[in-house]
């Protein structure tokens, strides 16, 4: 392990941080408009994806290279229920659908879940560059199911009724959408901590390390990492639920091989196997693409050399630099 | 029948281009153990930049050459300003990095040349069609790609096998060690390698040129098929990579054309024509899964 | 010497391509005696040893623990009945703390790992027993270290802890003295003579003043074949383990 921050600088960074979400829509009121609400909450939902990447790329060394498509997934049930919930069409098995987020986060989590546990097999029969590029494969293979999916709008996309409701809860507020997806980020950033600090998260981070060792030592790490690869998949869909909820609008774009690119740079950027990093990977990715758009419509151009220069200066990303543990 | 000959020799074509582009990834893999998702930017800049040339009213040569040179002198920079440091990465920097380079050079591309897609014309000579069987016309140009692929994958296999140089770039794939303790300037080998890579990705670009659209993007699109077939052939192969991509080129042709068909018999609803639709998408991404699924490491693991 | 006979091998044999690198090697491992493996380097004791504990597959023969056929297990499974192995090459955790790989060690052998919730660290059970084997190899004053920052020497006292958290009845040990000075051979050899006692110990040294200091029995092997097989007395007796691999200097060195 690398040797951890101070205990202050740790508690004052992330106290700042939590400080800042909290106040984030009033900051944002002050300078005249929701916009930045709207910025900050797709932060905080692909802080999530981000975090679900980190539990296995950071912590199993498992570079999945198709992680949006767990995002995808999770955003179509949202929208395919929604939408036919509001049209009253059956959708199966006697369901036919709902707009709760009750009912859909749960749904969407238990496809992703199945989804993974089926693709998992195969792929971490691969290691290294082989797991890369199948999980990229199955990746685009739902990518093509959705385009060719005509009933939900095929490649065009799918428009959502409203945003799937909570009770007690105004989604359709900006506001309180906001709230509710910074209080599952938090609520989602600590059972990852419990999981990584874990007995299993610890076999985990050992099989990463030295695998020939822990099977040595009686470990079937294959069992171990297809259940980390399953549990990533199911935190994914929960971004992707709240992402159609927030955009009211979903598309195969969402699985496309891009989305998972951006995911990596997320993590890498933060920092790996930090969980924090994540966050504020997902962060400064997004923030910085909003503000170079701003500026230039070739933002891309300048980007890409941007990550580049992360890449090879900056080893243990910015959560490493922010704690001081970066080169 | 006729259907058949035509879609095998589709195949052919998608498949001897894919190679041009697998050969020269798979051996950068091979050599240097790097990935590189930015091969593809190579092929885009070889297509625009003779997309240009021709339509600047230069004759198919000198659009071949000037597009040749760009990606060769693309491959030559990005090795030297960017991947070099990269070689003892982990492939999760590199693939973060050449990530980066995409997002450059595709909107480079859009910054010099504008949104909308070129167009390149066949050359006049390579126009037209030849009969193959009575009453089955193909077109010219696509027969040349085949051949063009076939000259390639036999210079390539001649260089490899038969040339000091291949000598050298076999050693460095087996053991990198070894030949820097032969005195083998391995950084002049990895530039070398990783241009000519470059080189032949560029060519695929101008024969792809006047068949799919020029557009800002295309090498991804491209690539990721590319990857596909590297991965089937095992990587590091020369010769996993030229079946690889024949098989790749065949199975997405006939699974296009066939497919439909097929599942039609079966049931003529909307669900199975939707479902062929995206079978036949999916169909080399399913092949890739199967192979790794039985051989993890590809057909000809090197 | 007449322990129950925990792990047999019967006539292992594994080719690589056109080579024999073991051939019908026959060999039994008693509770209560160290039993050692030597031979020149290239002889197959590795090969031998990667079989027994299931990292490979031999081409022929049959690995039995207990009576019972174990060839066609895993590494892992192997492990769980306490077939135990330590490497050649040192194999820690070297990011972790000695705390924290000994205790992985010990969770191999606490059931399952799918526990999600509480803090490993804070698991008493676990952390009482890694530090009675750090205790029991001298790394008490280091639990809380990264492995990379431990001496060579402490590294390989790490590499055999590791191999027996859980206290498994047989261990097969690859040259646990691999580069250790000869100060530290002594403390090691002191250490694994105490495992006598407990388990069934196959131990593969190339140092044979601590093979002849520690074994019970001695097989030889020399390219793939068991040539002999015996009490310490008769192999130093033995004139063809002489001629093919001792020669009469080591037995002299070791003798006095």
């Amino acid at each position: 392990m690398l040797r951890g921050p101070s205990a202050l600088r740790l508690r004052v960074l992330l106290g700042g941080g939590l400080l800042l979400l909290l106040v984030w829509p009033w900051i944002s009121a002050l300078f005249g408009g929701d916009y930045l609400v709207s910025v900050m909450t797709r932060v905080l939902i692909f802080a999530i994806a981000a975090i679900s990447l980190d539990l296995i790329v950071g912590y199993g060394a498992l570079v999945s290279f198709g992680h949006a498509a767990f995002l995808g997934l999770g955003a179509y049930v949202a929208a395919i229920s929604a939408f036919h919930a509001s049209e009253g069409l059956p959708l199966a098995f006697g369901f036919s659908g709902s707009e709760s987020l009750l009912v859909n986060l749960p749904l969407a989590m238990a496809v992703a879940a199945l989804v993974a546990c089926v693709t998992g097999l195969i792929c971490l029969r691969t290691q290294g560059i082989h797991f890369i590029m199948i999980t990229l494969a199955f990746a685009q293979m739902l990518y093509y199911l959705f385009v060719s999916l005509d009933a939900y709008g095929g490649e065009d996309g799918l428009v959502l009724p409203a945003r799937n409701s909570l009770p007690l809860l105004d989604t359709a507020d900006d506001r309180q959408f906001y709230f509710l997806c910074l209080g599952l980020l938090l609520l989602y950033l600590y059972l990852a901590h419990r999981l990584v600090n874990s007995r299993f998260g610890r076999v985990l981070r050992g099989s990463r390390a030295n695998e020939t060792r822990m099977r040595a030592l009686g470990y079937n790490t294959y069992g171990y990492r297809l259940a980390a690869y399953v549990i990533a998949a199911t935190g994914a869909p929960l971004a992707g639920v709240l992402l159609a909820s927030k955009t009211e609008f979903v598309d195969p774009g969402l699985f496309s091989w891009q989305l998972s690119g951006e995911l990596l740079v997320m993590v890498i950027l933060g920092g790996m196997g930090s969980l924090y990093g994540a966050v504020i990977g997902a962060a400064a990715f997004l923030l910085l693409e909003q503000w170079l758009a701003a500026w230039t419509e070739h933002w891309m151009f300048f980007l890409g050399p941007f990550l580049v220069l992360v890449v090879v200066r900056a080893r243990h990303g910015l959560w490493g630099v922010l704690t001081g543990n970066g080169q | 029948m006729w259907l058949l000959v035509e879609q095998l020799l589709n195949g052919l074509q998608l498949g001897f281009m894919l190679f041009l582009l697998s050969a020269g990834l798979t051996l950068v893999f091979g050599v240097m153990n790097l990935i590189n998702l930015a091969h593809g930017s190579f092929y885009m800049v070889g297509a625009y930049v003779a997309a240009t040339l021709s339509g600047a009213g230069m004759g198919y040569g000198v659009a071949l050459l000037g597009a040749l040179a760009a990606a060769g002198l693309c491959g030559l920079l990005v090795e030297l300003i960017v991947l070099r440091h990269l070689y003892r990465r982990d492939h999760l920097d590199q693939v973060l990095a050449t990530f980066g380079l995409i997002l450059f050079f595709n909107e480079g591309v859009r910054m010099i040349w504008g949104r909308q897609p070129l167009f390149m014309q066949t050359p006049a000579w390579l126009g037209g069609s030849v009969e193959l069987l009575p009453g089955v016309p193909y077109p010219l140009y696509r027969l040349a790609i085949i051949g063009i692929g076939l000259l390639v994958a036999l210079g390539l296999y001649l260089l490899i096998a038969r040339t000091r140089l291949g000598m050298r770039i076999r050693a460095g794939a087996s053991d990198r060690q070894m030949i820097a303790a032969l005195g083998v300037n391995i950084r002049w080998l990895y530039t070398l390698v990783f241009a000519l890579g470059a080189l032949m990705a560029g060519f695929a670009g101008v024969i792809a040129a006047p068949v799919f659209a020029v557009e800002s993007g295309m090498g991804e699109s491209i690539l990721i098929l590319t990857f596909v077939v590297i991965v089937i052939g095992g990587i590091g192969s020369v010769r996993g990579a030229l079946l690889g991509a024949l098989l790749v080129g065949l199975v997405d042709s006939l699974g296009r054309a066939y497919l439909p068909r097929l599942l039609g018999l079966l049931s003529d609803s909307e669900a199975a024509n939707a479902l062929a639709a995206s079978l036949s998408s999916m169909s080399i991404y399913l092949l890739m899964a199967l192979v790794l699924a039985i051989r993890p490491r590809g057909l000809f693991p090197a | 010497m007449s322990g129950e006979i925990l792990l047999q091998a019967r006539g292992i044999t594994k080719r690589y391509r056109g080579l024999l690198a073991n051939n019908n090697i026959d060999l039994d491992l008693r509770r209560g005696e160290i039993h050692a493996l030597i031979g020149p380097n290239g002889a197959g004791k590795s090969t031998l040893i990667a079989q027994l504990s299931g990292e490979l597959e031999p081409s022929a023969g049959q690995v039995l623990f207990r009576g019972r056929e174990v060839t066609a297990l895993p590494v892992h499974r192997r492990a769980r009945l306490g077939i135990s192995r330590s490497f050649q090459m040192t194999s820690v955790f070297e990011e972790m703390t000695v705390m924290d790989n000994l205790a992985l060690a010990v969770q191999a052998h606490h059931g399952h790992s799918f526990r999600f919730w509480r803090a490993a660290h804070r698991c008493q059970a676990l952390n009482r027993e890694a530090e009675t084997l750090a205790r029991r190899f001298g790394l008490e004053e280091r639990l809380h270290q990264p492995a990379s920052a431990l001496a060579h020497g402490e590294q390989r006292q790490l590499e055999v802890a590791l191999a027996l958290a859980g206290d498994p009845p047989v261990l097969l040990l690859d040259e646990p003295m691999a580069g250790i000075g000869p100060g530290g051979t002594h403390e090691l050899t002191r250490l694994l003579g105490g495992l006598r006692e407990r388990h069934a110990v196959l131990l593969v040294e190339h140092d044979m003043q601590a093979v002849f200091a520690l074994a019970d029995r001695i097989t030889v092997l020399v390219y793939g074949e068991v040539i002999a097989s015996g009490s310490v007395e008769a192999i130093r007796a033995n004139p063809e383990v002489r001629r093919a691999y001792l020669g009469d200097d080591s037995l002299q060195e070791a003798a006095c």
